[in-house]
């Protein structure tokens, strides 16, 4: 089948997609957007999310067929429109939150919606809402700092323009 | 022939990054703009217009005969390349790390759930798992010799390798042992002077590395009949070592290229995909990718080993340790891997960072039709530490003596001797590192009126509201070696290239290092630029092009891979250095690089690097050797084995649902000497990484092996910490330099995952007042449910 639909504000055509291909399998493979990641393929490490019409979910649970006509983010669409670091990929640059870096991708689009809702999270907040992106490497204590970061400089900016 | 990702493989292009910060600072990692992008190639990204993908078949039987093996059916699937079974090997059929006991396909045979058999390569991965399930192989199934009994009476329940089955080995069931001898070891004249004797046995389940990113790569036949190899691996010489024979090619023709790796802890250092993908790009003369999925990836690669281990202790009564008298059974399962370097690990600091004047210790490492298991973070000193800090607490409580005090006073320090005869010749800092622990603030008691119950154990599912939960706090201290032992030959290559590019001094630094997350990376710039005195560096790409850097393992690339930079990056700089005293004549002694000039302590800049340099560059190549170490007596232990230890100590607080077994840390503390950090930022962070892998170990990370079958291969079933199950890790690193290391570094990543297991166990028995002598500790051992 012939799948198309908006990645990261562009629109883009699959085609000859099996019918059992998953959202991630179509980005990775098939349209060239690698950034989300392949670790579990069953939902449960979060490693693959990617924003669907603006929620977050598992690009490895979505059928390909499903975003006909829809709209995906991904982790490559994170930057700002001139192509510098968005605010949460910098805060985890910085924290030191990235070490072998597989589960940032995931992260990143889980930090940015839960900011996106709740620009001031608590601990407690931030650890609910990153319950389902396992990370092997770090310990997480540098991703909280870098959730807390983002979320320092984010009301910080939204401060300023007012 | 080359590879491209889909994103054009910066990672495998140079990545050139300025930085005033060299060894100390912490600068931000080069890879890390290209990670949060998404644009970081792993090596389940990489991608080629006219590639395969290959898969394996895997048996579902621990040990049976193979009688046939039809592979007609799948051979006949559309879209279907090649399907290949171990006749259609070129090469040597086995390989190994250190015993080449390994079949790359099963020979008619196969030894544990989930052994390769057979290969197919197709035009889209649902098209290979369909034409693997159409390749019939008709099994005797045998009884899977599984357990220490088993094993250990081949003449009863048969080998897992027929004795002399392939030439080297000959032992039956019995991979390694390793006997230690230390002072009178453990007589009856010796037990005589002890006050007071503590025994336990004690178990540790199947631990797994389960890094994220699964084995994965791309096998690219070239032109003159060899193989490019991108692949996520933790040393590329040892694996084109492993390949090339069974390839039957040369190994300059086997030439591999380091993809992202997304972790590894261990799990990487043997094969898995890479001879299975390069067979297959042989055999049909295309790229082929192979991807492993999460149950395959379980399957593919060896674990921690399982342990069981009997201690006895006998102090005097003022606390002072007498003897030690331990058995460590290790299964190594299926093939050796790694399990005789495991066995000598257990063995020469399976007694604790103590002195005990008389010990009697044996491990061994068992064949067995089980999963195989090698090397993980903390290699064989994980298991041990759990059963002799579970001994310090159990002696402790018998004498009524503060536990920590307890271990303080039998503490080895700089001076000291390791069982194995071994003086320790830098700093021992045990009891300076419990203090610190055990001196950092607690964590505010509970307060169940204030609460946010999402903190409780059980957290998010509201299963408690404070009722029936207990605190309790735990201690531990463990020691790991860094770098390879016993007389392995370990060394590293760094090759360092100094040039003017854009008016610009730019230090361009090559290894084949193996990036696996640890940041490796970050801090050969940070050599670099403080030793050749330039702002920007460029990591070139890990490949074969450049000599071995010997493993990302053992906590030893700092150490190893780093000084062997330092070398070269002093190299080039005498060379620039001799050029200038050749062109001014300079008789200055006290001549060095910084910011860009040549300067003399005496008189400052004396000339900028750009003039100096011209448009000449300075390429030299440096290896670094570790001092040598001798392999242990095989009867008493003895040799100076270790190139150097290190040492950390943690406190856990733990919150225990008594009436549910839930368990919650609180807080895990952690105190390590680290010798001198090079990148603090990251030091933290790999403590950090190391402590969280301990506390899966100690309350849920288990691979549940029955009759020999794997029964949780998923993340659904294995379970590893979330952000929910880890608490805040405050670190106290001290820095006490080693005067034989560069730098005087210490390596870091694995002391943590050894030290922090028991201080959790510790702190759940104390909330508790279970023995609790298995881990991982689950809810029905607290429960008393089993
Ligand atoms: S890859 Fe989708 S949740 Fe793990
Ligand atoms: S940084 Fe490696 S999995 Fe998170």
């Amino acid at each position: 089948m012939r799948v198309t639909f908006t990645a990261n504000g562009k629109p883009v055509e699959a085609d000859d997609v099996w019918e059992g291909e998953s959202l991630l399998y179509v980005l990775r493979e098939r349209v060239g957007l690698p950034g989300s990641k392949n670790a579990c393929e069953q939902g449960e490490c979060g490693s693959c999310t990617v924003y669907l019409d603006g929620t977050p979910v598992c690009s490895c649970l979505v059928a390909a067929g499903q975003v006909q006509d829809r709209e995906v983010r991904t982790v490559e669409g994170l930057s700002e429109e001139n192509g510098e670091l968005g605010l949460v990929q910098q805060a985890f640059i910085d924290a030191g939150a990235v070490q072998c870096g597989f589960c940032t991708p995931g992260l990143l689009v889980q930090t940015d919606a839960l900011l996106e809702s709740a620009p001031q999270p608590s601990d407690t907040d931030i650890r609910e809402a990153l319950s389902g992106n396992l990370c092997r490497c770090t310990g997480y204590e540098k991703i909280m700092d870098a959730v807390r970061l983002a979320s320092a400089r984010k009301c910080q900016k939204v401060g300023t323009a007012e | 022939m080359t590879a491209r990702t889909i994103q054009g493989q910066k990672n495998l292009q140079d990545i050139t990054t300025g930085s005033t910060d060299g060894i100390g600072g912490s600068p931000l990692r080069p890879d890390g703009t290209l990670k949060v992008r998404g644009e970081f190639a792993y090596s389940s990204d990489m991608w080629h217009e006219d590639m395969l993908w290959g898969m394996a078949l895997r048996s579902p039987h621990p040990r049976a005969n193979i009688l046939s093996v039809d592979i007609a059916e799948a051979l006949k699937t559309p879209g279907v390349y090649a399907v290949l079974t171990h006749e259609d090997i070129p090469g040597s059929k086995y390989y190994g790390l250190e015993i080449q006991d390994q079949p790359a396909l099963a020979i008619d045979k196969v030894r544990y759930h989930g052994e390769a058999i057979a290969l197919v390569a197709a035009d889209h991965p649902e098209t290979a798992r369909r034409a693997v399930k159409k390749i019939k192989v008709e099994y005797e199934v045998l009884t899977p010799i599984t357990t220490e009994e088993q094993a250990l009476h081949p003449e009863v329940h048969g080998y897992v390798h027929e004795p002399h089955e392939y030439k080297s080995h000959a032992y039956g069931n019995i991979c390694h042992s390793q006997k230690l001898v230390h002072g009178q070891g453990v007589t009856e004249a010796v037990k005589a002077l002890a006050d007071v004797v503590v025994r336990g046995e004690y178990e540790v389940g199947m631990q797994d590395q389960a890094f994220l990113g699964p084995e994965s790569g791309l096998a690219v036949p070239a032109e003159d009949g060899g193989i490019d190899l991108y692949v996520a691996t933790q040393w590329l010489h040892v694996d084109r070592q492993q390949m090339a024979p069974v390839l039957g090619l040369p190994e300059e023709k086997v030439r591999l290229t380091l993809a992202g790796v997304g972790g590894a802890f261990g799990g990487r250092e043997d094969l898995s995909m890479q001879i299975h993908a390069s067979l297959l790009a042989q055999r049909t003369g295309k790229p082929v990718k192979i991807v492993y999925s999460r149950d395959e990836s379980f399957f593919g690669h060896v674990h921690r080993h399982p342990a069981k281990m009997t201690y006895e202790h006998g102090a005097t009564r003022d606390g002072k340790l007498v003897y030690a008298d331990v058995r460590l059974v290790l299964d190594g399962g299926a093939y050796a891997s790694a399990s005789p370097a495991v066995v000598g690990n257990a063995a020469s600091l399976g007694n604790g960072p103590y002195n005990i004047p008389n010990i009697r210790m044996e491990a061994i490492a068992l064949y067995t039709n089980n999963p195989s298991c090698g090397a993980m973070r903390g290699f064989g000193a994980v298991q041990a530490c759990f059963g002799y800090e579970s001994q310090m607490d159990k002696l402790a409580a018998e004498l009524g003596m503060d536990p920590v005090e307890l271990r303080q006073l039998n503490a080895m320090s700089e001076g000291d001797y390791m069982p194995t005869g071994q003086r320790i010749d830098s700093p021992a800092p045990v009891a300076e590192l419990l203090q610190r622990v055990k001196d950092m603030p607690l964590p505010p008691p509970l307060d169940l009126d204030n609460l946010d119950i999402r903190e409780l154990p059980g957290a998010l599912s509201n299963t408690s509201h404070g009722e029936g939960i207990v605190r309790g706090i735990g201690y531990s201290v463990g020691i790991k070696n860094v770098g390879f032992s016993e007389g392995f030959d370990d060394y590293s290559t760094a090759r360092v290239r100094l040039e003017v590019i854009g008016g610009e001094p730019v230090a361009m630094v090559h290894t084949a290092m193996a990036e696996v997350g640890q940041g490796g990376v970050t801090v050969h710039g940070q050599i670099a630029r403080t030793e050749l005195g330039v702002e920007k560096v460029t990591i070139h790409p890990a490949n074969t092009e450049v000599g071995s850097a010997g493993s990302t393992s053992a906590s030893r690339q700092t150490y190893m891979t780093g000084g062997a930079v330092k070398l070269a990056a002093e190299a080039v700089k005498q060379a620039l250095i001799a050029k200038g005293r050749k062109r001014y004549g300079w008789t200055h002694q006290d001549l060095n690089l910084v910011g860009g000039k040549v300067v003399s302590a005496a008189q400052g800049a004396l000339v900028s690097m750009v003039d100096l340099l011209g448009d000449e560059a300075i390429d030299l190549t440096r290896e670094h050797h570790h001092r040598p170490t001798v392999a242990f007596d095989k009867e008493t232990g003895q040799g100076f084995g270790h190139v150097q230890y290190t040492f950390c100590a943690n406190r856990a607080v733990v919150d225990v649902d008594v009436d549910l077994g839930l368990v919650k840390v609180v807080e895990l503390t952690a105190a390590q000497d680290v010798g001198k950090a090079l990148n603090p930022l990251s030091v933290i962070g790999q403590i950090q990484g190391g402590c969280t892998q301990a506390l899966g170990l100690a309350v849920m990370e288990e691979i549940i092996v029955k009759d020999g079958k794997v029964r949780n291969a998923s993340f659904t079933d294995y379970l590893i910490p979330t952000i929910l199950d880890v608490p805040p890790i405050p670190v106290d690193m001290l820095e006490l330099p080693d005067p034989n290391a560069p730098y005087g570094l210490r390596g870091v990543g694995e002391a943590p995952t050894v030290s922090a297991t028991p201080s959790i166990v510790a702190a759940i028995r104390a909330a508790t007042g279970l023995a609790l002598n298995r881990i991982p500790v689950r809810p029905e051992h607290l429960t008393g449910t089993l």
